[in-house]
C-alpha cells in the first residue's frame, strides 16, 4: 500500500519523522549541558556538596541523551544527500559551508571535551574538568547558532545569487548568516531549550519531593528550575510575539494559515482562538473568535487591514490544518507554563514553594511539556514553509533524489522501526535514571570530590541488577 | 597538478575520511573483536578503551560528509543516491552501536542484548563501508547532474571483496588497539588475533590491488606506465616495509607498534587509492573541477577549516593524551 505514495511524500515523512525524533535530543542536550556547567560552578565556587551530587546525577541522564542526538544527528546529515540531492547541488553551496562551520566548531568540541567531562574529573583536575563541561555547554550552543543560520536561510533567504546550473551561489556571507529571521529563531529556539529542561529537571525534581519533602537536592533541583520558568517563560513569550511579527513581514502566507485567515479582512481581523479549517470551503468551521485581535496583535492596531490565503496563489499555499493546530498547542502549552511559573514565583514570596504539593503534582505533569511545545514549534515554522524547501524559490517537489519510491519506503518502515526499539530503550532508560533517588547509595557520592569515576564496572557487574 | 581552492579542499576532504578511518576504524574493529571476549568484564574493559573517545571519532564521517556536502555538492548529490541503500543500513549500524555505549550499563537484563548490537553495528558499518568504497572505485554513473545508474549498481564481486577488507582490516584495528591498551590474558589472546588478522588484510589488500587497475582503463595507465608507475612503486615497497615491522614488532611483543604499522597499512592503501582516482572526484567522469561549489564557498569555507582544523587536532590530541596508557580495569564513570 505504501508503495501508492511517490517518492516525494515518502521522502518528506522520512525526513519529518527523523528530524522530529532528533530536535528532541538537542533541545533537551542544549539546556542541560548549560545546567550542568552551571551546577560545576556552583559547586567550585560554593563547595556545596549538593550541586557536586546534583551534577553527577544529571550527568548520567546527559550522557545518555546525547547519545542519542549524535547518532540521530548523523542520520540527518547524510539524509540531505540520499533523499534531497537536487536541493543539496543546488543549495550546497550555500548551506554546506554553514555545516561544515558546525561541524568544526560545535560537534568537535562537543565530542572532543564530553569524553573529559564524563571521564576526566580526576585525571585532568579540577579547573580543566570545569573548563570541558563548559565547552560542550558552549559546543551545544555553536551547533543551535549555525543549524538555526541554515533553517532561517532556507526560510528567509539572502545574500545569493543564482548560476546556470540552477546553483545557489553565495554573494555576501554577513548577509547569509545574519538573513532576516535569523536572530529571532536563535533566541526563540534556545530559551524553548533552556525552558524544556528546565520543566523537566522540575518534573524530576517534583517527583522526589512529592517522594519526602525533606530531600534537599530534589528541593534545590525543582526551586533553580522554577525560577528558570517564572523568569525565562515571559521573555519567551515576547520572543516568540517579535518572531511572529518578523514572520509576518517575510513569510506572510505561514502567518495567514498559523492564523487561519482563508479571507482577506480590510477593516480589522479577528483572532480565531479555536476551531476547524476546512480546506473545501476554505473557512475555519465552529470558530470561536475574538474579533480584531489578530489586527492588534500583528500590527498593533484595531482597524489595521490584514490580507488572507486568498491573496497567495493556490499552489503557493501551505497546509493550513496542520500549522494552525501546532501553533496553538505550542502558544498554549508556553501560557500553561507561563501560569506554572507565576504560581510557584508566588508561593515562593509567601514561603511555601517546598510544601505546596499541588504545584509539585501540575510540574510533575508539565515534565514533558517542553518538548511538545518544540515539536510544535518546529511544525509550525517548517511545515509553514511549504512548498517550498527554499522559502519562494525552491520547490519542495524539485528537490528531490532521483529515487524510486520502494527504496524510500524501505528505508522509511527500516528507521521507524530501529528508531522505535532505539530510542524508545533510551527513553526507559533516562526515566528510570530519574526515577532514581537523588540521594543515591553510590560508593561515588560519598567519596567526594576526590574519586569522581563513579562505579566501576566490576562493581556494575556485581550489583548491576540493583542498578538496571 | 593545479594548486588551486578545489584542490586544496580535495586534499582537505581526503584528509577528513582518512582520519575518520584511522579513528573511527580501531573502534568499529573493536566491535568486530567484541565476541572474543571471553566474558563480561573483559568486555566491559574493551568498551572503556573507546568510550571517552568514540564520539570525536564518529565526527570525522560527519565532517566527510559535511565537508562533500559544502565544497563539492554535486559530488554528495550523485554519490548519495548512488550508495543509497549501503548508506542507509550504514547510518541504522551505527545509530545501533552508538547508543550501546550508554545503554549497556544502564541495563542488566538487556546487556547481552547491546553488546550484541554493538558488535552487530560496528560489523555492518564497517561492511557498508568498505561496499562503498568499492562502489566509488568502480565508477558511478552520472547524466544532468545527477546519478544515472541503477538501485543496486554498488552490489558486485567487487564490492563484496573491498567490504570484506575493511571490515578484516578493522579488526586488525581494533584487536592491535587493544594489545596497546590492555594487560595480561587478553592482551596476549589479542596478540594471536593481530598476527592472523594482520597476515589476512595484507592478504585482501594485496587482492584488491591486483583486480583494481583492470576496474578502468584510466587506473591501469596510471599504475603501470611511465611516469606515474615511477611514483607508485613507492606504495608497494611502503606496504611491504609496514608489513615487517607489524611483524617482528608482533614477535618482539612490542604494545605500540603494531598498532601503528596497522594504521600505516590503512594510509599507504588511501595512498594508492588516491594515485587512481586524482583528479577525478566521482570516477569516471566527474573530476575535482566540476564537481566544486562556486569559489566563494570554497573560500568561506576554507577560513574556518584552516583555524579551526588545527584547533580540534590539538585538542583531540589532548583528550587522547589524558586517556593514554593502558587502561585501568576500575575504570569509566557509570
Amino acid at each position: 500500500m505504501i508503495e501508492s505514495y511517490g517518492a516525494e511524500t515518502l521522502a518528506r515523512i522520512q525526513f519529518a519523522f527523523t528530524v522530529s525524533f532528533h530536535i528532541i535530543f538537542p533541545a533537551f542536550s542544549i539546556g542541560l549541558a548549560s545546567y550542568l556547567a552551571v551546577l560545576n560552578a556552583l559547586w567550585m565556587r560554593t563547595r556545596d556538596e549538593t550541586y557536586l551530587h546534583l551534577f553527577k546525577y544529571w550527568k548520567k541522564i546527559f550522557a545518555v541523551a546525547f547519545g542519542m542526538g549524535v547518532v540521530s544527528g548523523i542520520v540527518m546529515s547524510y539524509q540531505f544527500g540520499t533523499n534531497w540531492s537536487v536541493f543539496s547541488d543546488k543549495a550546497g553551496p550555500v548551506i554546506g559551508p554553514l555545516m561544515a562551520y558546525e561541524v568544526l566548531s560545535a560537534f568537535f568540541l562537543e565530542a572532543g571535551f564530553l569524553g573529559i567531562m564524563l571521564f576526566g574529573r580526576e585525571r585532568v583536575g579540577e579547573r580543566l574538568h570545569m573548563f570541558a563541561t563548559a565547552m560542550v555547554a558552549f559546543g551545544t550552543l555553536m551547533s543551535a547558532t549555525w543549524i538555526l543560520s541554515v533553517n532561517s536561510w532556507m526560510q528567509t533567504p539572502a545574500g545569493y545569487s543564482i548560476n546556470a546550473d540552477g546553483q545557489f551561489v553565495p554573494e555576501d556571507w554577513w548577509q547569509i548568516i545574519f538573513n532576516p529571521s535569523f536572530p529571532y529563531r536563535l533566541v526563540h529556539m534556545v530559551l524553548a531549550a533552556y525552558l524544556t529542561t528546565a520543566f523537566v529537571v522540575g518534573a524530576v525534581g517534583a517527583l522526589h519531593m512529592l517522594r519526602d519533602r525533606g530531600d534537599k537536592r530534589a528541593r534545590r533541583m525543582f526551586s533553580l528550575a522554577m525560577w528558570m520558568a517564572l523568569i525565562v517563560t515571559p521573555i519567551q513569550i515576547f520572543a516568540g510575539d517579535a518572531h511572529g511579527l518578523n514572520t509576518l513581514e517575510h513569510q506572510p502566507a505561514k502567518v495567514m494559515a498559523m492564523e487561519g485567515h482563508y479571507d482577506s479582512h480590510p477593516d480589522g481581523a479577528p483572532l480565531i482562538l479555536f476551531g476547524i479549517p476546512n480546506s473545501e470551503t476554505r473557512t475555519v468551521d465552529y470558530a470561536i473568535e475574538i474579533p480584531k485581535l489578530s489586527s492588534l496583535i500583528l500590527k498593533h492596531h484595531w482597524e489595521a487591514p490584514l490580507d488572507g490565503l486568498d491573496t497567495i496563489p493556490l499552489e503557493d499555499q501551505p497546509p493550513v490544518a496542520i500549522v494552525f493546530w501546532s501553533f496553538r498547542v505550542m502558544v498554549g502549552l508556553g501560557f500553561a507554563m507561563l501560569a506554572v511559573g507565576l504560581w510557584s514565583g508566588l508561593q515562593r514570596w509567601r514561603g511555601h514553594l517546598f510544601d505546596d504539593t499541588w504545584l509539585h503534582r501540575i510540574v510533575l505533569v508539565m515534565g514533558p511539556t517542553g518538548f511538545v511545545a518544540v515539536l510544535a514549534g518546529w511544525i509550525t515554522t517548517e511545515v509553514g514553509r511549504q512548498p517550498f524547501t527554499v522559502y519562494g524559490l525552491l520547490r519542495t517537489s524539485e528537490s528531490l533524489a532521483p529515487v524510486d519510491a520502494p527504496a524510500v519506503a524501505a528505508s522509511l518502515i527500516a528507521f521507524i522501526v530501529v528508531y522505535f526499539f532505539i530510542f524508545g530503550a533510551g527513553t526507559f532508560y533516562i526515566l528510570r535514571l530519574m526515577n532514581q533517588p537523588t540521594v543515591t547509595k553510590d560508593r561515588e557520592l560519598d567519596e567526594g570530590p576526590v574519586r569522581a569515576a563513579g562505579i566501576t564496572p566490576g562493581f556494575q557487574a556485581e550489583h548491576g541488577s540493583g542498578k538496571g | 597538478m593545479v594548486f588551486d581552492l578545489a584542490f586544496i579542499w580535495a586534499g582537505l576532504i581526503a584528509f577528513a575520511v582518512l582520519v575518520y578511518v584511522i579513528l573511527d576504524g580501531f573502534d568499529l574493529g573493536i566491535g568486530i573483536v567484541f565476541p572474543f571476549a571471553r566474558n563480561e568484564g573483559e568486555r566491559d574493559l574493551m568498551m572503556n578503551t573507546v568510550a571517552p573517545v568514540w564520539d570525536g571519532n564518529e565526527t570525522w564521517l560527519v565532517l566527510g560528509g559535511g565537508g562533500l556536502f559544502a565544497v563539492f555538492p554535486l559530488a554528495y548529490a550523485v554519490v548519495m543516491p548512488a550508495l543509497y541503500m549501503p548508506i542507509t543500513l550504514m547510518l541504522l549500524a551505527l545509530v545501533f552501536r552508538g547508543v550501546s555505549f550508554e545503554y549497556r550499563w544502564r541495563t542488566h537484563r538487556w546487556k547481552h542484548v547491546w553488546d550484541k548490537a554493538f558488535i552487530g553495528g560496528s560489523l555492518v558499518a564497517a561492511l557498508c563501508q568498505g561496499i562503498a568504497l568499492g562502489a566509488l572505485v568502480q565508477g558511478i554513473e552520472v547524466e544532468n547532474r545527477a546519478y544515472a545508474g541503477g538501485w543496486f549498481d554498488w552490489l558486485t564481486p567487487f564490492s563484496i571483496l573491498t567490504g570484506f577488507a575493511v571490515v578484516v582490516g578493522y579488526a586488525l584495528l581494533g584487536a592491535t588497539w587493544l594489545v596497546m591498551k590492555t594487560e595480561g590474558e587478553i592482551h596476549d589472546r589479542m596478540q594471536g588475533h593481530s598476527r592472523v588478522l594482520g597476515i589476512a588484510t595484507l592478504v585482501l589488500i594485496g587482492v584488491v590491488s591486483v583486480a583494481t587497475p583492470f576496474l578502468e582503463p584510466v587506473y591501469f595507465s596510471r599504475w603501470f606506465s611511465l611516469p606515474g608507475s615511477a611514483w607508485s612503486l613507492c606504495v608497494p615497497i611502503l606496504m611491504l616495509g609496514l608489513a615487517w615491522s607489524f611483524f617482528t614488532a608482533l614477535a618482539r611483543g612490542r604494545d605500540t607498534q603494531p598498532f601503528l604499522s596497522a594504521l600505516g597499512f590503512f594510509v599507504v592503501s588511501f595512498i594508492g587509492i588516491g594515485i587512481s582516482f586524482y583528479p577525478m572526484m566521482v570516477p569516471p567522469s566527474l573530476t575535482i573541477w566540476q564537481a566544486a561549489a562556486p569559489d566563494s564557498s570554497l573560500a568561506f569555507a576554507l577560513v574556518g577549516a584552516l583555524v579551526l582544523v588545527p584547533l580540534i587536532l590539538a585538542y583531540t590530541a589532548y583528550a587522547y593524551w589524558v586517556f593514554r596508557g593502558k587502561i585501568d580495569p576500575s575504570e569509566g564513570y557509570h
